[in-house]
Parts: structure tokens; sequence; C-alpha cells
């Protein structure tokens, strides 16, 4: 492999007007794009700008309807991802495709082809992620190893392929910073030896940091190419928005009312072998407050959900007290009944029926709570279906929620049009105590400022907010107070002025039990 | 060449209406090819098995005896495959719906009064669903499979019922018969109207069907059906139990299947004996999918699946072949209609390529 200056010379992949249609609706319309040898390009964009569909066509998954790949200045039709991989492309996907009852070793001898043993695979891989700083133990379960952990066999799996070019799928979204700084550095590593990256992602700060090029997405057209380092991360995002993206005002100057939301030494085992523990949390949100909860994925965010929205609720009563009463024992129903509001961090299938329109996706969420306005008929409980869309139409308007059509069907809906709805179902009530998991997971920059101003809006009116998030933006845009998750276990909450991003991301990686003292004393 | 399925973007409106009756055609043309290769005209056979049996009165009526417990079940089916439970064993609570209704007509067969039909539906429908309450207490408190369970009690029923009558409830003047003393006629189901055999089942089978449509189209309860079927997740952010669920689809499915099952035997065959019903409890199942999983749907599908018993015994008679020829249409319809339910939710695309041979799938 021979290393080519970054630019100039003949492009490793060339994208001229690549063209995927479904339908009518151009996915990526015309796309032009160049990875010169041994660069890291990212590609940037909005959810929904195209920038998936525009790796699926180059990784195989996807067939283009028009225009043209050059690999190496050689016209090629890529037909299956097993024809990238033979080309010298591999991926990254940004859902991991890992059997958890399997070992490392076992996971990557599932990607080659049969008939290699095992222990060469192990030994090759070990030798592959030392050689990459991306440490792995290959006799270890996936069940057993952190998301960064999980994403590393996925790198390594990647790397056996000996590829020229890797495309990552927004690899640093579900790792802390110092997992992320790690990442970073076996990038640099790919680089030097003239591998080419292309890298996608909406964070803005880390394309800077690591990019030599940048081509930005939106609507399925190229609208930039640019060197990221002369850029700043507003005229980026102009770039990917088509119009700057109002910055949320803080809800810094509220003032303190009553604990409207408590957890008092909630414990809760492990439902599945799978899920966390929750040890011993104890939380306060007051009104006016916005609780930001940071954490990395799979600590713990999710049975902590669950146990305080009450869907599966706990034996202890005086574990979860809403606006003051022992509610730990009582389901969700009951909960919303005291003045609480919940959102999920899985939009399809939890927050919303993807099948249903979004009336009935109303519906779900207040059934009980709004039983008087939406039912008629007593214990026949026929759904008044007009008043319902009245009521959908309200929030849709609100929220600005861009759909085809009056009630369409939730599942048809984009990300984050969807997610402001769902939120927007839940302020609609103006609930005493929201708690909101992942608010804007996967959800365009738009979408997320106006989510996020929202709940903003709810604490300064008074109600409590809890905040439950990996993107640590968006914490320090929201929160008055911040506390970390890890392994089960919440740290005592700091008030968000104070804290800074190398504290949370010290605690975020499980050192909470070590140094706990430390870092109270550290304030 | 290959073919893909490639997944719509919304299910298709046009196909959802179309797959019965695309299904249908590719049955009756399976069907003419059967024929075929057993030495018989397609066309007089399919004539005789699908157009006759509709030119007579007598077979009118036929049909829509054999559609009541089709419709009765399915409808209840259609209410526990919607909400994700999957009872297969509606033929074991048709089979101990008919034996509990049966208790008053055979046990107490010197009581006479108007109360003892309303006591048998009331017993019979108890009976089902009692009977549906194993598999739904095995769901729900120990997770077991309710498709095993609810169709291995079809086979305990069905014991059950042929010890009883060559047992305990041998008619004492059926000269060692295996059958119950005839019911007594305060114990018989009315018939409908004046002009043949059809009775009130078929009427209850239609008020039953229409209820639950109304259930699933009009209320919140219809709205967790829906909602917990297809995402129990999304059911509990509702606030609504999946165990609960399990409780409720599956006793009202039982219930329904028991009704049927002592509407059969007051109403058509006046007593028990081993074998009380062709094969309905699982008929039905091809009902409901037939149908939609919609109760109204289910009415039509019911008296469609009505035509294939009506129709084969015809072919059996006209044409001498095998009754199996019933099994053999309904089999090719649920296969038909399954299959072609897929293209409500994908496209069928042909590609050509030349490189396409390629066998990897691909990690992702």
């Amino acid at each position: 492999m021979s290393a080519v200056g970054a630019s100039g010379g003949s492009p490793l992949l060339a994208v001229r007007s690549l063209t995927k249609l479904f339908g009518s609706f151009a996915a990526c319309n015309a796309i032009d794009l160049d990875i010169q040898p041994g660069e890291i390009h990212a590609l940037l964009g909005e959810n929904g700008a195209g920038k998936s569909t525009l790796v699926k066509m180059l990784f195989g998954v996807l067939a283009p309807t028009s225009g043209q790949i050059l690999w190496k200045g050689e016209p090629v039709r890529i037909p299956s991802p097993g024809a990238a991989r033979r080309l010298g492309i591999g991926m990254v996907f940004q859902h991991f495709s890992l059997f958890e009852a399997l070992t490392v070793a076992e996971n990557i001898a599932l990607s080659l082809s049969p008939g290699i043993s095992l222990s060469k695979v192990a030994e090759e891989a070990s030798r592959l992620s030392h050689l990459y700083g991306l440490p792995l133990d290959p006799k270890a379960h996936v069940a057993d190893l952190s998301v960064g952990e999980r994403q590393r066999i996925e790198i390594v799996r990647a790397l056996l392929q000996n590829p020229e070019l890797i495309i990552l799928d927004e690899p640093t979204s579900v790792l802390t910073p110092q997992e992320a700084d790690r990442l970073f550095e076996t990038l640099a590593k790919l680089k030097a030896e003239g591998r080419s990256v292309l890298y996608i992602s909406h964070r803005l700060e880390e394309v800077q940091r690591i990019c030599d090029r940048a081509t930005v997405l939106r609507h399925g057209k190229v609208t930039g190419a640019c060197d990221p380092r002369q850029e700043t991360p507003a005229s980026l995002a102009r770039m990917m928005v088509g119009s700057d993206v109002a910055s949320v005002s803080a809800a810094g100057t509220n003032t303190k009312g009553d604990v409207l939301l408590e957890a008092r030494h909630l414990s809760v085992p492990a439902r599945t072998p799978f899920a966390v523990a929750l040890k011993n949390v104890c939380l306060k949100v007051r009104g006016g407050e916005v609780l930001a909860i940071a954490g990395v994925a799979g600590n713990g965010q999710g049975e902590l959900f669950d146990a305080l929205s009450g869907e599966y609720p706990v034996p202890d009563a005086g574990a979860v007290s809403i606006r003051g009463k022992a509610a730990g024992n009582l389901g969700i129903t009951a909960r919303r009944l005291m003045g609480a509001g919940f959102v999920p961090e899985e939009r399809h299938g939890h927050a919303a029926v993807p099948a249903l329109p979004l009336s009935d996706n109303l519906v779900l969420a207040r059934n009980q709570s709004d039983r008087k306005t939406f039912l008629a008929g007593g214990v026949l409980g026929v759904i008044r279906h007009a008043v319902v869309r009245i009521a959908s139409k309200r929030i849709s308007e609100t929220m600005d929620v861009r759909k085809s059509g009056e009630n369409p069907a939730a599942g048809s809906l984009s990300g984050g049009n969807l997610q402001k709805y769902i939120v927007g179902r839940e302020l609609d009530r103006q609930p005493a105590v929201l708690i909101v998991n992942q608010p804007t997971w996967g959800v365009d920059a738009g979408a997320a400022s106006r989510i996020r101003q929202a709940l903003v809006d709810l604490a300064k009116a008074g109600s409590a907010v809890l905040v439950i998030s990996q993107d640590l933006d968006e914490i320090f845009e929201v929160a008055t107070e911040i506390a970390v998750i890890s392994e089960g276990r919440l740290s005592d909450a700091y008030p968000a002025h104070e804290l800074t991003r190398e504290k949370i991301g010290l605690l975020m990686g499980g050192m909470y039990g070590k140094t706990e003292g430390e870092v109270a004393h550290a304030h | 060449m290959r073919i893909e399925l490639e997944k719509r973007a919304n299910p298709s409106t046009l196909y959802s209406i179309l797959s019965p009756f695309l299904a249908l055609g590719l049955t009756v043309i399976a069907g003419g090819i059967m024929f075929a290769l057993i030495g018989k005209d397609p066309v007089s056979a399919l004539y005789s098995f699908f157009i006759e049996p509709l030119l007579d009165i007598w077979s009118l009526h036929e049909i829509a005896i054999k559609a009541a417990p089709l419709i009765l079940i399915g409808a209840g089916l259609s209410i526990c495959y919607r909400s994700n439970n999957w009872n297969i064993g509606a033929e074991g609570q048709f089979i101990m719906g008919a034996i509990a209704g049966a208790i008053v007509p055979v046990v107490f067969h010197d009581w006479h009064s108007p109360l003892v039909l309303p006591l048998m539906l009331v017993f019979g429908m108890i009976g089902g669903a009692l009977y549906a309450a194993i598999p739904a207490f095995l769901k729900a408190h120990m997770n077991t499979n309710e498709i095993l369970t609810s169709l291995m009690l079809v086979y305990i029923a069905q014991l059950f019922l042929d010890w009883l009558v060559r047992g305990p409830w041998r008619s004492p003047d059926a000269y060692n018969f295996p059958v119950t003393r005839d019911f007594a006629p305060e114990a018989i189901l009315p018939e409908l109207i004046a002009s043949g055999r059809a009775n009130l089942g078929f009427a209850f089978a239609v008020l039953a069907a229409v209820g639950l449509w109304l259930m699933m189209r009009y209320t919140l309860k219809g709205f967790e059906i829906t909602v917990l079927g297809q995402s129990e997740r999304a059911g509990r952010f509702a606030g609504f139990s999946s165990k609960r669920m399990i409780w409720f689809s599956m006793l009202l499915s039982g219930a329904l299947a028991g009704l049927a099952g002592i509407s059969e035997v007051s109403g058509t065959i006046g007593k028990l004996q081993p074998i009380i019903s062709p094969g309905y409890g699982f008929t039905a199942i091809i009902v409901a999918f037939l149908g939609r999983l919609n109760p109204l749907g289910i009415i039509a599908a019911g008296l469609f699946l009505a035509l294939t018993y009506v129709g084969g015994e015809a072919v059996q008679l006209t044409l001498s072949v095998s009754d199996k020829v019933t099994r053999v249409f309904q089999g090719l319809l649920l296969f038909f209609v399954l299959s072609c339910d897929t293209l409500i939710q994908y496209k069928i695309r042909l590609v050509f390529s030349r490189i396409g041979q390629s066998s990897e799938g691909g990690a992702h």
C-alpha cells in the first residue's frame, strides 16, 4: 500500500453523480465525492441527508440508480458487501452485529470464510488489536464487554480484511470522551499507513479535530466540500442545516421550587443476564431544575428509566416519590395521574407504535391521564377519535412536526419529527415532572435544539425535568444539575457550571467508587 | 437471476385488500391442476366443488351450519392473534365446551325447563374458557409457549370425550354404541328459519363477530389489543398489562370456541359422540387469517371455508374422489393467503446481474 499525499494525485475512491432513487424520492442526488489515499474524510449531514444511503451504496448494500463509482480510477460495480471487501473497503456500522453469547474470536471468525481455525483467528485478532492500540481479549464473551470494546471488535473485524478504505458510521456516539480519544489515535495510525478513512459524524468538534477534508450533504445533495479546520462549528452547522441553528437559552436563573421527583436508595436487581442492576440510587429534582444524568450507554440508564417511570415498579414504595408522595410500587398509569410524564429512549416500539397513526400514539401515552377528554361511554371506553385528532394536530403544530398528510403512521415520520411529537405529547399536558431518556438520540440538529429548548422552558415554568443523556453537548446545554451514572450507581449531583467534560469523563469511566472522595474534594 | 424482496416504505393498502382474492384465485388454479392430475375434468370438478353448493337451498343451509362454528371460533381467535397470543387449541376448547354444556341434558336429563338451553350455552362458554385458561396460566405465569400447550390439550380433550361417551356417559338405550342419550327437545337449539336446518348458532356467530368488530374499531380495549400485539414494550408504556391480555384473549377465544361446541352438539348433532367436529377449531385458524384477522372479514371467510366442506362432500359424491380433497383445498388456501400477505409489506423484484451471483451475505 503506497502512501500518496492527501491532496493531488489520483483519488482512491471517486464517486461521480451517484444517485439513488426510492420511488420518486432522491435519497442521494448526483453526489460527487473524492477520497484520497491516506486521508480522513468526513461525511457530514443531518439525519436524512443521505449519508447512510451513500455509504450503503459504497459498501454494496444498496444498488445505485445511476452514476459511477471509481476505485483507483477504474469504474467498478459493487453488488454486495463481499465484493466491497474484496476491493478493499471495510465498514464499521453504527449498530453492531455481534452475538452476545459468543466470544470475541468466535464473533470475528463468523465474518471470515469458513475453514480458518479459531486459534488462528484469535492470534491474528490480538496481533492487530495491539498494533492499532485496540486492546481486546479474544476469549472474552461479548456480553461482558463495554460498548467501546464491542466497537473495537467491529474495527478489528474490518482490519482483518486489510482494507484500504475504512468507513466508520457515527463511531463516537457510544463512547466516553476518553474512549473516543483512543479511537482517534487508532485512526491516526491507519492514516499514517496510507489507508483512507471515511468518517461519518454530526459532531463538529471531532470532525474539526481529526478530519483532513469534509463533504457536507443536505437533502441528498452535496452542499459543501471544505477543510474542516478552516471552518467554525457554526459555519459547518450552517452548511448542514441550511440555516443558523437556534441556540438553546439555558435554564440557569430559575427559582428553585419544592422537590417534585425523588429517588431514595433505589436498588433494582438485574432483570436479565445482560441488564445492569441499580445500586442505591439517590436523586432529587426540584421544580425549575433540569437534572441531567450523563453516562455511557449500558450503565443502567434504561433500568433507571424503567424504575422511575413505573414500567417496572419496585417493591419499596418510598424508593421513588413524585410530588412528595410515595410511588415506588405504583405502575406507570398511577404515576402519570400524579402529574408525571415520560419519554423513553426507543421511539419505535416503546414510545410509539410505528404502524399506528399519530393520533393513536397520543392515546397510547394519555389514555388514562386524559380519560375524561379522550374516552366516552364509561366502562365501554369508546375512543373519541375526532377529539384525539384535534389534540394531535395541536401538538404537531406546537412542536412543528413535519409529516406527510394529516395523521400518518408514526413509523413514516423521520426520527427527529417523531421525537418532537413524542416530547410534545407529554409537554401538552404540562407535567409537573418530566423524565426523558436520550431526548435527541439520532435526531437532526434543528429538531434537537427545538426539543432541548422545550425541556428548558418546561423547567422554567416550574416543573422538575430529569434528562438521561449520553450527549455531553446536550447536557451542558440544558442542565442546571449534573450527575453521572456508571455501572448502575449514580454519583452525587453537581451544579452544571462546576463540572467540566474531563471531570464527567472520569466519573463516567467507572472511577466513581474509587475517586468519589477525590472528586467531591475537588469542589 | 435472483428474486429479491424489497420492503415497502408503507404497507400497501391495495394488496391488503387484494391478497385474499389473489390467494383464492391461486387456490382454484392449484386445485384445478390437482383434479387434472387425478384424471378428473378440472372445470366440472371445480364447478361441483365451488358453484353447485350455492345453487340449492339445502346446501345453503349446510353452509350456514358449517360456517357458524368457523366464524365463532375464528372471530375469537382473531382477538388472540391480534394481541400476539397464539391459541392453536380452539378444537380442544370446542370439545370441552360441548362436554360442559352437555352436562345439563345428559346428567340431569329428567329436568325439563326453558332454562335448560340458556344454561347449556353458559356452561359451554365456561367449559371452553376454563380449558383455554390452562395454556393462559402456563404462559402468563410459567412462561411456556402457548402454541405447544394449547395444541397438545386438543388431543387430551378428544380422548376425554371418547372416554366419556364410551364410559360414564354412554346411553343405556344405544345398544353399546358410543353415544350419549339424545338431548331432550328443550335442549335443542332452534332453527333459524323454516326452510332448513340452519340454527341459531349462525346468529350467535354473526352477533359475536359484529360485537368484536365494534370493540376493535371503537374502544380502548380494542386499542389495547392492537398495541400489545404490535409491541409489548409500547403496551407497557401505555400502562397495559400483557399478562392480563393473555388471560383476556385466551378466555374470550376459549369461551367462543366453547359456545361453538355446545351450539354444534345441541343444534346439529343432538347428542355427544366420539367425533363431534371435522376439525372446525383448526379450520378456524385459516378463517381468521383469510378474514385478515378482522371479525367482519371472518364472516365472509367462514362462509367460504364452509363452502369447501360442502363442496368437498359434493365432489366426493359426484366424482367419487376422497373427502381429503377438502383438507387439501383448505391447506392450499392458508398457504396462498400467507404467501400473498408478503406482498403487503414487500415488493418483489427480479434482479438480473452479471456479478450478482456472489453468495456472500455480508456482515451487517
